[in-house]
């Protein structure tokens, strides 16, 4: 193909301030490293298609060539002989992740709305706590999260995970910003027509920021769906499935199909949300900026 | 105290006309009740992240002064632990040079490529667009799908890069990448960087789409003449937040290595060749039990998370001036 038809494919038109061969030469960037972004997953997938002889095949190789679901029907066999079934697993991880988005997204909106409509005493130090907040991790605070956990007798419940997941930093960050943009005016108007502070956070913001709920679902998700437990859950039957399947992939060499189809199912889950929701979480992060 | 100076909102003419004198306590008090829906509507939130991110800093910070097993009533040492962090434990000084070296390198690598696909994206049809943007932030939401490297650089010969380093000749016999110190933290670093085009992509993306074109049509009646200038003086300037957003977020996750390190080099790895701060830390708090120590790792992680990033603040805030 010549360099005009290509241009033709990308739609590219010759734009203000462009020449063409950086162009050219930048998408070649592009595609090079799309291709290294892509590849491990593209082989993840494949991978957990690939009948045995497949899998070991010298030289290896990323694409499947009889594709076969023997590895999803070996998992569902492996899990239906574990003494705790695999719905229970599957149980688990869904009312973590569910309760933990869905609070989240609640806690983090009713309090990013006073902190974005208005001015009161504290508002500005609570907003600078939460910013420093996102400068450090969480690893910073897990020895005395443990020992709270403990106080609270919270040790061994899904309460541990779910938790201090509501308040999650980043949620109330970006949730603000994007609230910020709501024109004073409706707030204004609701109040003046009697609505409490509570009907308007319900009934005029909250409808206002549906795109921010899918961005805090965007960020939230894959966390707490990846979420393998921790320290705080011992209890077999309360583990979630990304420690069930973590237990199946240590099988090693004899598991590598299970371990394959295993990775695929923990991955598609967020991926998939984030194709449905992407034009909504680009538009929430055009307002993620920080102040200076 | 902050809080106070902020409160008087009063302006000064009212207090000439006021006779009483109204105490500045009394008046945050007034305004308090005024505002107490606020507060409530923030409680939930509020009360949740001061359990678990504020109580936890402060007590970390003070429990690094004491000696503390879990079982013994905690016993005060004063700057004990920091003093043999830093002059009696050889291991912190190689997780220290290893932190260091991950956040140096990852850190503005995996920004200046967040930045850079995304300005290169940017410039593509929305369709091709949507897709680029999934391509390059599915590695960071994909789970735990980077034990997928474990086979890329398993060490033989069906580990990918053995098998296509032996096809090839360039080697006759597979290597052990990651249980040889002098691969592991490049290896490491490669699977972060992978793993890094997270939420500040999303946020460069987003900032790149509101530049005003206006500006851009202004910049070339001006003279600027190709993409290099108009990304220096129009592009950079107008997403200044966006840029110290996502630089918040990357110095934050490159100085929190530690998943990665273990999934692949194991915990602890060989001779401590992927050894971090968190992985010190974890080994003292959930191996050794040395709580006080644990809580000293804590605290000069903590300092320096913050200290970097209120650096990089500052150096931003030049771009484009």
């Amino acid at each position: 193909m010549t360099l005009n038809s290509w241009t033709a494919v990308f739609r590219i038109q010759k734009k203000l301030n462009r020449s063409l061969t950086v162009s050219f030469l930048l998408f070649l960037l592009l595609a090079v490293f799309g291709l290294f972004m892509a590849i491990p997953l593209v082989y993840a997938v494949n991978n957990a298609f690939k009948p045995l002889d497949e899998l070991f095949i010298f030289p290896p190789r990323v694409m499947v060539n009889n594709p076969t679901l023997d590895n999803f029907f070996d998992l569902f066999a492996l899990m239906g002989n574990s003494w705790v079934p695999l719905s229970r697993y599957i149980a688990n991880t869904l009312v973590i992740t569910l309760v933990g988005t869905f609070g989240h997204i609640l806690l983090a909106s009713a309090a990013a709305y006073p902190l974005a409509k208005h001015k009161f005493p504290g508002s500005q130090i609570i907003f600078s706590t939460v910013v420093l907040s996102l400068m450090f991790s969480g690893t910073v605070t897990a020895i005395p999260n443990y020992m709270m956990m403990s106080w609270l007798g919270w040790i061994n419940t899904h309460l541990s995970i779910i938790v201090p997941s509501l308040a999650f930093p980043l949620g109330l960050f970006l949730m603000k910003q994007f609230m910020e943009q709501i024109p004073d005016a409706l707030v204004e108007a609701a109040k003046i027509d009697g609505a409490s502070e509570y009907r308007i956070y319900w009934q005029i913001v909250m409808p206002n920021v549906k795109p921010a709920w899918l961005t805090l679902m965007i960020l939230q998700f894959p966390m707490l769906w990846g979420s393998d437990g921790g320290n705080f859950i011992y209890s077999e039957n309360l583990k979630t499935l990304h420690y069930a399947l973590g237990q199946i992939s240590a099988g090693g060499i004899a598991r590598a199909g299970v371990g394959a189809a295993v990775a695929l199912i923990l991955m598609v889950v967020p991926i998939t949300l984030f194709i449905i929701s992407q034009s909504s979480v680009i538009q929430t992060m055009a307002t993620s900026g920080m102040k200076e | 105290m902050p809080e106070t100076s902020q409160t008087v909102i009063v302006p000064v003419p009212d207090l000439i006309k006021q006779p009483v004198k109204v105490s500045r306590l009394a008046q945050t008090f007034q305004e308090i009740k005024k505002n107490k829906h606020y507060y409530i509507l923030m409680s939930p939130y509020m009360i949740i992240f001061t359990l678990f991110t504020i109580i936890p800093v402060v007590f970390s910070i003070c429990l690094s002064f004491f000696y503390f097993n879990m079982l013994e009533f905690p016993r005060f040492v004063g700057w004990d632990n920091y003093s043999r962090l830093f002059l009696n434990d050889d291991v912190f000084m190689i997780a220290l040079r290893n932190t260091f070296m991950f956040a140096v390198i990852t850190g503005p690598i995996s920004y200046l490529a967040c930045f850079l696909f995304a300005w290169i994206i940017n410039e593509l049809s929305p369709k091709i667009r949507a897709i680029m943007t999934l391509i390059f932030y599915a590695p960071s939401i994909a789970g735990n799908v980077y034990f997928i490297w474990l086979i890329v650089f398993s060490g033989d010969r069906y580990g990918y890069l053995n098998g296509f380093l032996i096809k090839f000749g360039f080697i006759l016999e597979p290597i052990q990448w990651l249980t040889n110190e002098n691969y592991i933290l490049t290896i490491v670093i490669i699977v972060q960087l992978w793993l890094s085009l997270g939420t500040s992509f999303l946020a460069f993306i987003a900032g790149l789409q509101t530049i005003d074109r206006t500006l851009i049509e202004a910049g070339a009646v001006d003279g600027i003449r190709n993409r290099w200038q108009e990304l220096w003086f129009i592009t950079l300037p107008s997403m200044r937040p966006q840029l110290l957003f996502g630089a918040v977020l990357q110095i934050t996750a490159s100085f929190a290595v530690a998943d990665v390190s273990i999934a692949l080099a194991g915990f602890p790895s060989v001779n401590y060749a992927a050894h971090t701060i968190v992985t010190h830390l974890m080994d003292y708090g959930t191996i050794r039990f040395e709580m006080g120590y644990a809580s000293a790792i804590a605290t000069v992680l903590f300092l320096i998370m913050v200290g970097a990033n209120k650096l990089t603040q500052k150096l931003l805030r030049k771009v484009g001036e």
